[in-house]
């Protein structure tokens, strides 16, 4: 590491760069009635505050792979839709100040049920997010290929699986960068973006800015802090950052921070799934029947729904079954819009169908490596036309099944998990059998079409993947390709493959792979996605090299006077083959086809530069029977794991972890075992760590990465891994995608070993000490009283409230049971009276508000207040309007009430009581009871996870020993509210809260 | 992600320091190592007038120690109390709890005082100096006072320093020969904050247990030998009225829960090493 890198952010930027900072929404699914932003726009240093309308404009929705009425903008138009949606874009002279004047617009919200599961959104019951669509359900289709409903029919057994798959992302260490600007004489947008591709995406982002293809030049950087897919977010921001830069016209830039990141870039896609397998006796696979319901979030982006698609071909994995039936449905909810994350679409399949085949040999009484081998497509049958569709183009999946077991190594997990369990331990086994896809068909997004739709728009199909090879006068030459390496070491790669053609050596090579789309070649498949690399772009290089290599041979071949077959490229001469002193160095070749084009062969060509644009021929577009060879290549995966839980915790711990893969030949034997190292420690963190999470009410509550979890080199043990490369008799170079493999193998294959270890079923991720206590515990079966959880904090049996104050209060929270909810009492030395009108009289009320600034009665009852909120050195201020509803006059009042600030929204309801108690001297007093439900949403519901709940309750509390100071007749002198806070309160009021042992 | 305006004072000496923040009062607030408070100025959830930056105070980077206690001074990071040599001799639940602070880049600017300012419910410091009953020497332009452990950290994230004070020193204090200690916690990664931590000190009499991650601040509980069926019933009835906070990780439930089977597990520790004596 010497910080050499140029990543986007590093690059020169113009002069008069502004920079830019979005508004965004902290309502999950809200109107957005108004945005005034003259105060914001007011501000010293902001050049501009530009919202959806303004954008729209001058620019176009997103457009997307379904025909439904569900528009998409860079900025919200007329709702908001996830929490973190852009609603304003603050175009500033720095970014400090631009963040400033994101606290001086005002957002008139008038929030909306949110629709948080996809289970929710495919009934009629949902919040529609999209009234022009009608529905939450943007696309449904059935398939069947074979006969399964006969195979069902007649099955010996039939095994189900229900799985829910979470939302979780790979996560980049640079997040999304863009730098656009607008030249008004060209009506020219020239933007330089950290995106990844797919250039598909060049197509929407050029037509959003209202603008043909060739007056968007998008350039990428030369180093990419990361991707895995996930770069591909930044494509609405081009957008965004575009139009603003053309309605500003200075240049912009906007960095993404952390925050923005992790609550509003992307995320896998979140799926349910139902799956069931029919069996024979043996264990013989005989059909499968998917059931398949796909979360991509707030708005269908593209290449949405592509996670459910890029799997079609391989929805059988590794498994000879001809007889499948797929039923799929996409829904939108009010979370952050989906899209490209490494294994696309294939832990969502793997994980239903490895736990089945895991099910089924427990159903069937047959060994869980067994009833796989049994079912594995067999060597002889390669190449392997799958139920839907893909040409499995190599392997032996039954010898790399067995080349990972050894002879050794799977016996001695065995018997390390023998000794483990006869210690009492808990310890599990687990397998997965994967077929990784690779290069993706540019047609397999088209099998959600009909056959007939297909017929009307006209064939999708190929990969055509770019290279250019380009030699100079001196001999020297420079690699390039239309593929943007994001750290996997592409350049490393491309410089061996030619510099192997060219007989030189590969650090003479320069290989540059930062991209202009203005200036180099490019085509719609090119980017860096789907594994396409090593699989068919290094074999484009290779064919630009050997085409180059033929040029200049044919220059040599007439000077050397020997025929070009039998010519020799060594150590930078070519060289007759029998007659190795005869020879000319490639440099003075070169120069002769530079400096002499009218001497050379006209075989030769003009020129040496040679750009090689090539496709599979046979990534063919989907047929009439819906049969779509989705992928070029087909990499396979056998895993196994010992897996150890703690009785206590629930803590797993990965023991051993053993991959096996077949990719082909391996291009650079260490760069692909860095490939499988990523994806295996992003494969664990899907497994144990990490899960984007939504509250209730739709907001989210995974904001930074303390509470989003990747895991980190501490957490990561360290895995064997194995090749049995068989190559691909369809690729150049004989390779296949392995990048993506762990991400769909290592989820599930550590969930088999879970569930093995427990002896119980496991239908959901990540496996995290809570969860794994769950199912321990559900495993249990209650049996064991003193470790049974109890349903939420404080409902021990010393602190039950009186009946009468347990019917739930009427909030999303409270009926979902999530939000946070609480309980406590206190007693006040005064009587419930003089209590009750205290909490009834608007005087008092301000009075005992915390950090109250202004306040006014609306009407009997209903209140209005700004207040100075927090806890600890965290305060906000908030306007809040709450109603007072008495229950039982003078006994209980219900309270309801909502809080709006900088750093988020709340609402809750609050139900007090009081009840007469007898003081210790003989005076009257009052035992105050309280119970309350509240969410929050916005920054501080994202940002502050662990501790809201002690904070709400915290908080509470406060208004609560505020109330009975108030109230109390005989109170010391009032101070300032953090005096009355201090020391004395705390003595004078016993609150269950505080109580100690 | 960029904080609001704010002035920065990086004073030399503590009297510059103290007159700051006798002047700016609550618009002020203290910086250390910054790893706690950085991010709250970078999301905009604390937005002070003034940072007074002291990591630079010579006056306040010190370890001292003597039969009572070791004293440490406020600039000193975490990082420096570790690699102090008589820590495992003096301190030896603070050497064992220390590696499980945040990671070795964290603990290289974080400090020892600065964990207790920031009064997080899950920290290991705090639950130290709650366990061992520490004092924190605090320090304003008119005098200095002292205070102890519980009287210190009030609440969540929340601690009795007023607004023209600052933590000038934290004493930990010095268990005799006869001390056992022990601690362990449940966190989903290394270096996280812990669902639940749980350290011991005992000696051949007594047993003090100290939680946190379960309520707002540490708790400790005061037990005597018994047999250990005995001290699990007791434990388990101590802290089934604790109120443990739900989040996305883990209900407070689970967390409370946790609580009697890993005090056993101390206990069984500390039982070995007073029988190995």
């Amino acid at each position: 590491m010497r910080g050499l890198g140029q990543y986007a952010d590093d690059l020169a930027v113009p002069r008069a760069l502004t920079h830019a900072a979005f508004l965004r929404s902290p309502h999950a699914h809200a109107e957005l009635r108004s945005v005034d932003a003259t105060a914001a726009a007011a501000h010293p240093g902001i050049i501009a505050v530009l919202t959806g309308p303004e954008l729209a404009a001058i620019g176009k929705p997103f457009i997307t792979g379904v025909k439904t009425d569900a528009p998409h903008y860079p900025l919200a138009i007329d709702r908001v839709r996830y929490m973190g949606e852009p609603v304003a874009v603050v175009i500033a002279t720095s970014r400090y100040v631009a963040e400033d004047a994101l606290e001086l617009i005002e957002v008139d919200y008038a929030p909306l049920p949110a629709v948080v599961t996809p289970g929710h959104a495919a009934t009629d019951q949902s919040v529609v997010l999209h009234p022009g669509a009608g529905s939450n359900v943007l696309h449904e289709r059935q398939f069947r290929y074979g006969d399964p409903e006969a195979e069902f029919a007649a099955a010996a057994h039939v095994v189900t699986v229900d799985t829910v798959y979470p939302r979780n992302a790979c996560t980049p260490i640079e997040c999304n960068v863009v730098q656009a600007s607008f030249h008004p004489g060209e009506q020219l947008y020239d933007v330089v973006a950290n995106f990844q591709g797919p250039y598909t995406l060049h197509t929407v982002m050029a037509r959003s800015l209202g603008v043909p293809g060739n007056r968007l030049r998008l350039r990428t950087p030369p180093d990419s802090g990361g991707s895995f897919g996930v770069k591909q977010s930044v494509f609405p921001y081009v957008v965004a950052i575009g139009l603003a830069a053309r309605l500003v016209g200075q240049p912009v830039k906007w960095v993404e921070d952390r925050l923005e990141h992790l609550s509003a870039a992307t995320s896998a896609t979140n799926r349910v799934t139902k799956l069931r397998g029919a069996f024979d006796v043996h264990g013989t696979l005989l059909a499968l029947d998917y059931d398949q319901l796909e979360d991509c979030g707030a708005y269908l982006r593209a290449p949405e729904p592509a996670t459910l698609y890029r799997m079609h071909g391989n929805m059988t994995g590794a498994y000879a079954v001809q007889n499948l039936a797929i039923h799929n449905r996409v829904v939108v909810t009010n979370k952050t819009p989906t899209g490209l994350n490494r294994g696309f679409g294939g832990p969502q399949v793997y994980f239903p169908l490895e736990r089945l085949m895991d099910k089924a040999a427990a159903t069937l009484g047959v060994d869980r490596v067994e009833i796989r081998r049994r079912n594995l497509v067999p060597a002889d049958a390669m190449p392997y036309r799958t139920a839907s569709g893909a040409l499995l183009d190599s392997g032996d999946y039954a010898h790399s099944l067995e080349c990972a077991l050894g002879s050794e190594r799977h016996a001695s997990l065995l018997e390390r998990q023998r000794e483990r369990r006869a210690a009492g331990r808990l310890y599990g086994i687990g397998y997965a059998a994967v077929v990784e896809p690779s290069v993706s068909n540019m047609g397999y997004i088209t099998t959600l079409m009909t056959p007939a739709e297909r017929e009307r728009a006209g064939p999708k199909n190929g990969a055509l993947a770019t290279a250019t090879v380009n030699v100079d006068p001196a001999g020297s030459v420079t690699v390039h390709a239309a593929s943007i390496p994001q750290g996997q070491g592409h350049k490393t790669v491309l410089a061996q493959v030619v510099a192997d053609v060219l007989g030189i050596g590969p650090h003479d090579i320069v290989v540059l792979m930062d991209h202009d789309t203005g200036k180099d070649p490019w085509s719609i498949a090119s980017g860096n996605y789907s594994s396409r690399f090593a699989a068919v772009v290094a074999g484009a290089a290779h064919r630009a090299a050997l085409t180059i290599r033929a040029r200049i041979a044919a220059i040599a071949a007439a000077d050397l006077n020997v025929p070009p077959v039998e010519l020799e490229f060594r150590d930078g001469f070519i060289s007759s083959r029998h007659n190795p002193d005869n020879r000319v160095p490639l440099a003075r070749t070169a120069a002769k086809a530079h400096w002499s084009p009218l001497a050379i062969p006209a075989a030769a060509g003009a020129g040496l530069r040679e750009t090689a644009t090539w496709t599979m021929p046979e990534l063919t577009e989907p047929d009439a029977q819906d049969r779509v060879n989705s992928s070029g290549a087909h990499g396979f995966i056998f895993d196994l794991c010992g897996v150890e839980i703690d009785a206590v915790t629930g803590q797993a711990k990965v023991d051993r972890y053993i991959t096996m893969h077949d990719a082909g030949t391996l291009l650079n034997p260490q760069l692909a075992d860095g490939q499988v190292r990523g994806a295996f420690a992003q494969g664990l963190g899907a497994a144990l760590l990490e899960s984007f999470e939504y509250q209730a009410d739709g907001s989210f509550a995974s904001g930074t990465l303390a509470d989003y979890l990747p895991p980190t080199a501490c957490e990561v043990p360290d895995l064997e891994i194995l090749h049995d490369p068989h190559p691909s008799p369809l690729t150049p170079l004989g390779a296949k995608g392995l990048g993506e493999g762990n991400c769909m193998s290592t989820p599930v294959c550590i969930a088999n070993a879970v569930a093995d270890a427990l002896q119980t079923s496991v239908d959901t991720l990540p496996l995290n000490p809570a969860r794994v206590h769950a199912l321990m515990q559900a495993e249990r079966g209650g049996a064991d009283d003193d470790a049974t959880p109890t349903a939420a904090p404080g409902s021990t049996p010393e602190d039950q409230l009186p009946a009468a104050l347990h019917p739930a209060p009427e909030t999303a929270a409270a009926d979902d049971g999530h939000g946070m909810t609480g309980e406590g009492s206190t007693t006040i030395r005064a009587a419930p009276d003089a209590v009750w009108s205290c909490l009834n009289n608007p005087g008092q009320l301000r009075a005992l508000l915390p950090g109250c600034k202004a306040f006014e009665q609306s009407s009997d009852g209903e209140y209005r207040a700004e207040l100075s909120l927090g806890v600890g050195p965290v305060r906000g201020l908030f306007d809040c309007r709450f109603r007072f509803t008495p229950v039982v006059a003078g006994a209980q009042l219900r309270i309801d009430g909502g809080a709006t600030g900088a750093l988020g929204a709340s609402s809750g309801t609050a139900i007090i009581r009081l009840d007469d108690v007898l003081q210790p001297d003989g005076a009257s007093g009052t035992r105050l009871d309280y119970r309350y439900s509240v969410t929050l949403t916005g920054k501080v519901a994202a940002v502050g996870g662990r501790l809201l709940d002690g904070a709400s309750r915290t908080l509470i509390g406060q208004m609560i020993k505020a109330l009975a100071s108030a109230a109390e007749p005989e109170r010391e002198e009032r101070g300032t509210w953090a005096s009355r806070l201090g020391a004395g309160l705390r003595s004078r009021w016993s609150d269950s809260g505080d109580s100690e042992s | 992600m960029k904080p609001a305006r704010f002035d920065y004072a990086c004073p030399d000496t503590l009297d510059e320091a103290l007159a700051l923040l006798a002047e700016e009062g609550p618009a002020a607030r203290v910086m250390a190592g910054g790893q706690s408070l950085a991010a709250m100025l970078n999301m905009r959830l604390v937005e002070p007038r003034v940072v007074l930056d002291i990591s630079r105070l010579h006056e306040l980077a010190y370890i001292t120690a003597n039969d009572l206690y070791v004293e440490v001074g406020a600039a000193v990071t975490q990082r420096e109390l570790l690699a102090w040599p008589a820590l495992a001799d003096k301190l030896p639940l603070i050497a064992q709890m220390l590696p499980h602070v945040g990671h070795t880049q964290t603990r290289a600017r974080g400090t020892v005082c600065g964990s207790l300012a920031h009064a997080d419910p899950s920290s290991e410091l705090p639950l130290a100096l709650a366990l061992l009953n520490g004092e924190v020497v605090l320090q304003s332009r008119t005098g200095i006072r002292t205070l102890a452990a519980r009287a210190f950290h009030t609440g969540l994230m929340t601690t009795a320093v007023e607004p023209f004070e600052l933590i000038r020193a934290v004493r930990f204090p010095v268990l005799g020969d006869a001390a056992v200690t022990a601690f362990t916690e449940v966190s989903q990664r290394h270096g996280d904050f812990a669902l639940t931590a749980v350290a011991l000190t005992g000696d051949r009499r007594r047993i003090r247990i100290g939680v946190a991650g379960v309520e707002d601040r540490p708790k400790v509980l005061d037990l005597l030998w018994r047999d250990d069926a005995s001290l699990q019933d007791e434990i388990q009835a101590k802290v089934s009225t604790m109120h443990g906070s739900d989040d996305i990780h883990a209900s407070g439930a689970y967390r409370r829960d946790l609580v009697p089977h890993l005090a056993m597990r101390l206990i069984e520790e500390a039982r070995d090493a007073l029988s190995a004596r």
